[in-house]
């Protein structure tokens, strides 16, 4: 008779569905996980302690790169906090501005989301459709702050300057000849806002594709139904929010019960699950697409009737504007203590916490009136999600373990920060 | 939101009497210091009471005082703050708990909040704050072998050592660091009189 042993198993840190660097050190009884332990930290930049050491505009940047797939949600977190210690409320085309990325952000993350996950389940088409839409996307990212990915667009006061009027084209080159050119210019003659447009169009026609594609499909459903189940009681004491939380059936979303900006202005609803496993994440998470791509036309309509500044006329901590500068000393004045030292906060701690595409996002704050946080706390959705791997996958075999990992959305410039 | 989180202060004054050693309402947040020996009934008083009902434990984030103001701080030098979410009242509450001295000790509320897990290996790791009676205390972020709690303030921006590739000994080795320490913009300390008013009205 030939002898049982247990395994310990090593998966990652290059496991391309490890979705990045997660080290997990699997202990199995044959093909079931008796044991997970996840190793994080191979991302640690240490983002908390740098932004310890600049003035508070000067870490805007660094948001971005924390969760690279969701960046200007990350940034609308941070300034959240800034403003609310600061005591100041947004001129409102700048709101809406900021309602309408966060909505595309949040598109953008769950393309990236739903194609990865896919892929490691065994689906490929999927992830190709997804990265062809993310690219409409991230034109959008480029027009609006000359960036793709790391957008640095949102700013304590409003957002950095206001939508283009007209959308960046493409230009003839070695690669493209005037045909392909014509055919993708083709909805880039107007502004950004009618580019945007043209996208809410099209794109619930998209996720009809992705879902003919993945919902119905024998299986998807044998991969993810029943997998990873969490109930709303464990959910709760795990820390779980966002899609995690409302694919375990609590309906729970920041937009809703504590609306910041402007959501409270806006239709949408919020989907959620029944059963708390991995399928029901994904229902939940495509119907999101759909209530954001609804949101972003609600944007659009308005910000196209509503011209207005963006950014606060308050210039102890907002840039003054270029000609404003040349002729105006006191603007001379601001400008160089804005950029050689910054503003500062009254002293005192505040939390602020968005809905990013990922769960709850937020920003503990500690000031103490310098022009430096002197503790900021990030407050990750993956970092706690991923905290939970142990007790989603124990007892699953390990094909489900990459299913669990694709369904908590996990991207560890956000766990490891 | 203000006026709602000043009735939950004074709920939770009455109901926790001595427990709760500080108290104020700031930028419409409800903050409480615990007593740091009484933190485990307060905190399973807390989740389990109707009243408070907070069911999640959203945060948990070690602070290090010792250069606060610059110098200005005379409580103890770290603290540890712990947000809390009632989804079923919607409210919030921030709740913090002072150690003693430079190694302190806390009580674990992993059993009250399966969430603290992770968070407390992290404050562990980050500042030297013990968790007495967590399973598995284990250093989280930083590498294997890391020396030190980097997010204390007496350590240094730039960390103690490097890592680099070794092409004689033909492996990765350690070393202290080569860069120099550098401070591009200075940290200013400004009394800033649009702030006074706001400061003695909400605190």
């Amino acid at each position: 008779m030939s002898e049982i042993r247990n395994y310990t198993l090593n998966f990652g840190p290059q496991h391309p569905a490890a979705h990045g660097v997660l080290r997990l050190v699997l202990e199995m009884d044959g093909e079931v996980i008796e044991r997970a332990d996840p190793h994080i930290g191979l991302l640690h930049r240490g983002t908390e302690k740098l932004a310890e050491s600049k003035p508070f505009n000067q870490s805007i940047p660094y948001m971005d790169r924390l969760d690279y797939v969701s960046m200007m949600c990350n940034e609308h977190g941070y300034v959240l906090a800034l403003e609310k210690m600061l005591g100041v409320e947004v001129p409102l085309r700048a709101q809406y501005i900021r309602v309408m990325f966060d909505e595309i952000t949040r598109i953008l993350n769950h393309m990236m989301w739903l194609g990865t996950h896919a892929l490691d389940v065994g689906a490929m088409t999927v992830f190709l459709y997804c990265f062809r839409e993310r690219e409409d996307l991230m034109d959008m990212y480029e027009a609006v702050s000359g960036a793709r990915m790391h957008a640095a667009y949102y700013r304590a006061g409003g957002v950095y300057r206001d939508l283009p009027d007209q959308m960046p084209q493409y230009e003839l080159s070695k690669w493209k000849n005037e045909k392909d050119v014509k055919l993708l210019n083709e909805n880039r003659q107007g502004s950004l806002l009618d580019f945007i447009e043209d996208f809410t169009n099209r794109f619930p026609g998209y996720i009809d594709d992705y879902e003919t594609l993945l919902t119905d499909n024998r299986i998807w459903k044998q991969r993810t139904v029943g997998i990873g189940v969490v109930s709303p009681e464990r959910a709760k004491q795990l820390g779980f929010t966002g899609p995690m939380l409302r694919g375990s059936g609590i309906e729970w979303d920041l937009r809703k019960k504590q609306p910041y900006e402007v959501y409270d202005k806006l239709k949408f609803d919020i989907p959620v699950g029944v059963n708390g496993d991995c399928y029901d994440r994904y229902l939940v998470r495509v119907e999101e697409l759909r209530q954001s791509n609804r949101l972003i036309k609600q944007c659009i309509d308005w910000l196209r009737r509503n011209p207005g500044p963006v950014i606060l006329d308050d210039h102890k901590f907002t840039a003054p504007a270029r000609e404003e500068m040349k002729g105006n000393m006191e603007a001379l004045i601001h400008h160089f203590k804005l950029f050689t030292e910054g503003y500062t906060l009254p002293a005192g701690e505040a939390y602020a916490a968005i809905e990013h595409p990922k769960g709850e996002f937020g920003i503990y704050l500690v000031a103490d009136g310098a022009n430096k946080p002197y503790r900021l706390k990030i407050r990750a959705p993956g970092f706690i999600h991923l905290a939970a791997m142990d007790e989603m996958t124990r007892g699953h075999m390990l094909a489900d373990v990459v299913a669990v990992i694709g369904s908590m959305d996990i991207v560890f410039g956000d766990v490891d920060r | 939101m203000s006026e709602y989180y000043q009735n939950l202060i004074e709920k939770l004054n009455t109901r926790f009497g001595n427990a709760i050693t500080g108290s104020s309402v700031q930028f419409g947040e409800a903050n409480i210091v615990v007593d740091k020996a009484q933190l485990l009934q307060v905190a399973t008083a807390l989740r389990d009471e109707a009243d408070f009902a907070f069911e999640e434990l959203i945060d948990l984030s070690g602070v290090d005082y010792s250069e606060y103001g610059d110098g200005i701080w005379e409580g103890p030098r770290f603290a540890v703050a712990y947000h809390l979410l009632s989804i079923k009242h919607n409210h919030r509450l921030r709740m913090k708990v002072f150690g003693d001295d430079d190694m302190p000790v806390l009580d674990s509320v992993v059993n009250i909040w399966s969430s603290a897990n992770w968070y407390e290996r992290e404050a562990f790791d980050l500042f030297g704050i013990v968790f007495d009676g967590h399973p598995d205390l284990r250093r989280i972020l930083t590498d294997y072998g890391f020396i030190g709690h980097p997010f204390r303030k007496d350590f240094p921006l730039t960390g103690h050592v490097e890592m680099r590739y070794d092409p004689e000994k033909r492996r990765v080795i350690y070393q202290p660091v080569t860069i120099e320490p550098r401070v591009n913009q200075v940290r200013v300390v400004r009394d800033d009189h649009r702030y006074s008013d706001r400061m003695t009205e909400e605190s």
